[in-house]
């Protein structure tokens, strides 16, 4: 008993200083036909208990086949995994499926981007959360049951004793993510994995539901993190953001100073992409031009270069190592930052040269007709 | 009508005028009746007239004659033992009010023997569709799910089987029993439909392995057995369901080949392929006792198949607005 106590006290210490989740270096690859996807290259970040952390990217940059490595849910044959995933100082990648499996739900758990795909629609909800608490917690039917709809009370399904028997398809697709979120938490899970979490419901219920996440977040001292493409739902809800760009971490840093402070040109862009509401009206979209990267073959240098408008011919041929920023805790891989002399000169030879994505990103020309035209400068 | 339903869906605003959330019931057997077309009626009708027939034809049997039908083996004009007479009955008579569909050629009462005869083809497609759900969905959704090694395996097997000719196999493996009474019969047609059960349940079992609440179910730590059990084979059991309408129509033909190939349950026994086959001889003589059993045949079979389309469409329907 008294080693007990020690290991306890020994554990709250480490608790408070060491962070709940360091991932290395982590690489997913896909093996597929055409060649070999780099869907994470190489990603290094940690969390520490009870922050959240934004992961930010558009489709198709990493974001969730992230989360989905850390969580070990890769489960295809053809997926290769390297580098480190500790998670309160255990090494998830060196455990079997079996292993993962008293972490799954207790220790980590995940909400997915679509509730309508997410419940089975055969098997009624209160069944759903019944048969998972009972697996983890051992408890009775009754408890199970009274534990549920305590559950679906806290996620402010209205008339949860009734909710209870409904199938899936008689909820709308917000009380299906209330659901979702109530089957997440519901063995008290430590981490919270939030996979795009309203991109499917509309702005009306987004807004509630993450207001919901955060909510139990800070009830439950969770650590959370929340993937999405939106920089605008991560904005007031994060503590740190991590922008991805073709499977890499492209910038990092405390969520204010991101907003404030951005060094990486793809973070420019993609704030700038979102829509003003004190724009005048019909004022054109301002979006990224070009598309994202192929990963079987990204292009070589730093993978933003044919898109950037800061891009220089270093950009082509160097990749840039994510070095910190003056400020603590911020990161970012860029040779011309965003806001540094060096940016500020790359902008202006680009202008004066008219590379067609600077000239896009100023406003003087509309970006998808100069691309569609095939004018586009070292891409 | 949008308004209406964020009302009532909304979790917002609970409002209390809404029907109780929770107490919808699955529908009733009745008002899915009112839903099909004219012609599904019918033959749901029609298949329920059978069932009960069979069923009343059964009792008949197992309580020795008490119930209002004729002994489908009595042969009416046969000399009667216990009054020292002949049977009043006489062969391939015309329908009459006596003989309502007529008699054969050995003055044997058709209706009885139609009545009768639909037992048989009842247990055939029931005994197959159960161990093509059972077996093949098993089967097909574990493989499914799987994959891997066991897929491979299991597939292999289910291919080498359905690449035989299929009646060839039946024929070989009747042959095999000494006795050939109607549970031997279903059991090995019902072995045999086991192939095409598997194949359309991994079909369905594939897709939804894919499905996100698959992955969510393991995302909580589901063991992979209970996946299988409580996510894919309930998916995938419904859709089985209406292909075993339509499959037991398909094996309800079978019985009647294997009848008319004098291969089914032994005679006298009525099938309705023994019924169509040995009237066939006397085709010359009178045309109804070939008629009724194929008529009875047809009409089953077509019930089967429009039934069996019409919950694979409601199936669909009800599948895309999940």
């Amino acid at each position: 008993m008294p080693t007990a106590g020690a290991d306890a006290t020994r554990l709250t210490r480490s608790e408070k200083t060491e962070p709940l989740l360091v991932v290395e270096d982590l690489k997913t690859y896909f093996q597929t036909p055409n060649g070999l996807v780099k869907a994470v290259d190489g990603v290094t970040l940690s969390v520490e208990r009870g922050k959240t952390l934004g992961v930010v990217g558009e489709s198709g940059s990493g974001k969730t086949v992230l989360s989905r490595s850390i969580m070990r849910l890769n489960t295809a044959g053809n997926v290769i995994t390297h580098g480190s995933v500790t998670y309160n100082g255990e090494d998830l990648l060196a455990k079997s499926p079996r292993q993962m499996r008293d972490i799954w739900g207790v220790e980590m758990a995940m909400v997915f981007q679509d509730p309508m795909t997410s419940l089975n629609p055969v098997v009624k909800v209160g069944r759903q959360m019944t048969e998972h608490i009972r697996h983890h917690l051992g408890v009775s039917k009754k408890d199970a049951r009274d534990t549920a709809v305590e559950l679906l009370r806290s996620v402010r399904i209205p008339e949860p004793e009734a909710r209870f028997d409904n199938y899936p398809h008689e909820m709308s697709g917000g009380m299906r993510q209330r659901v979702c979120i109530a089957i997440a938490l519901a063995c008290g899970p430590k981490m919270l994995f939030a996979d795009e979490p309203t991109t499917a419901l509309d702005v009306t219920v987004q807004h509630q539901i993450l207001n919901l996440l955060g909510q139990q977040q800070v009830d439950r001292f969770m650590t959370m993190i929340m993937v999405t493409h939106d920089l605008g739902v991560v904005a007031g809800r994060t503590d740190e953001i991590a922008v991805m760009y073709a499977g890499k971490v492209v910038e990092k840093a405390p969520t204010k100073q991101l907003f404030a402070d951005m060094r990486h040109p793809y973070t420019e862009a993609l704030l700038r992409s979102i829509p003003k509401i004190d724009d005048p009206k019909h004022t054109k979209l301002s979006a990224i031009s070009g598309r994202p990267p192929d990963l079987i073959n990204p292009p070589s240098g730093c993978a933003f270069s044919p898109r950037c408008p800061y891009a220089q011919p270093q950009c082509f041929t160097d990749t840039p190592p994510l070095g910190a920023a003056p400020t603590p805790g911020h990161q970012y891989a860029c040779w011309f930052p965003v806001g540094s002399p060096e940016g500020k000169d790359a902008w202006d030879k680009n202008l004066e040269a008219k590379r067609p994505q600077t000239m896009a990103a100023a406003g003087l020309v509309n970006a998808t007709e100069e691309l569609a035209a095939g004018a586009v400068v070292g891409g | 009508m949008t308004l209406l339903d964020d009302a009532k869906s909304d979790t917002s605003s609970p409002s209390p005028s809404s029907n109780t959330p929770g107490k919808k019931k699955r529908q009733s057997p009745l008002a899915v009746f009112r839903e099909m077309p004219i012609l599904v009626k019918l033959s749901a009708l029609w298949v329920l007239l059978i069932v009960v027939g069979s069923i009343y034809g059964k009792i008949d049997v197992l309580l020795d004659d008490v119930l209002p039908l004729q002994d489908p083996i009595l042969q009416t004009n046969a000399f009667n033992p216990d009054t020292l007479e002949f049977g009043t009955g006489t062969p391939s008579e015309n329908p009459s009010l006596t003989h309502w569909l007529g008699t054969d050629s050995i003055a044997r009462d058709g209706f009885a023997r139609i009545v009768h005869g639909s037992w048989v083809s009842l247990i055939v497609a029931l005994v197959s569709a159960t161990f093509g759900i059972v077996v093949g969905g098993f089967l097909g959704s574990l493989v499914g799910f799987v994959r891997g090694k066991t897929e491979t395996i299991i597939m292999s097997l289910i291919d080498v089987i359905l690449a035989f000719p299929a009646l060839v196999l039946l024929l070989a493996m009747v042959s095999i029993f000494e006795v050939r009474n109607l549970y031997v019969i279903s059991l090995v047609i019902g072995f045999l439909s086991i192939p095409a059960y598997t194949r359309v349940a991994r079909a369905n079992s594939l897709a939804i392995s894919n499905r996100e609440f698959v992955l969510a179910a393991q995302a909580i730590g589901t063991k992979p057995s209970k996946i299988l059990f409580r996510e894919i084979i309930p998916n995938v059991y419904q859709s089985l369901l209406s292909y075993a309408l339509v499959a037991a129509a398909f094996v309800i033909v079978v019985e009647g080949t294997l009848s008319f190939l004098g291969l089914s349950v032994q005679l006298p026994t009525p099938t309705w392929g023994n019924m169509i086959n040995e009237a066939r001889s006397n085709i010359n003589l009178t045309v109804w006792p070939v008629v009724w059993p194929s008529l009875a045949l047809t009409f089953t079979v077509l019930s089967f198949n429009q039934i069996g389309d019409f919950f694979q469409k409601r199936n669909a329907v009800r599948g895309s607005a999940l």
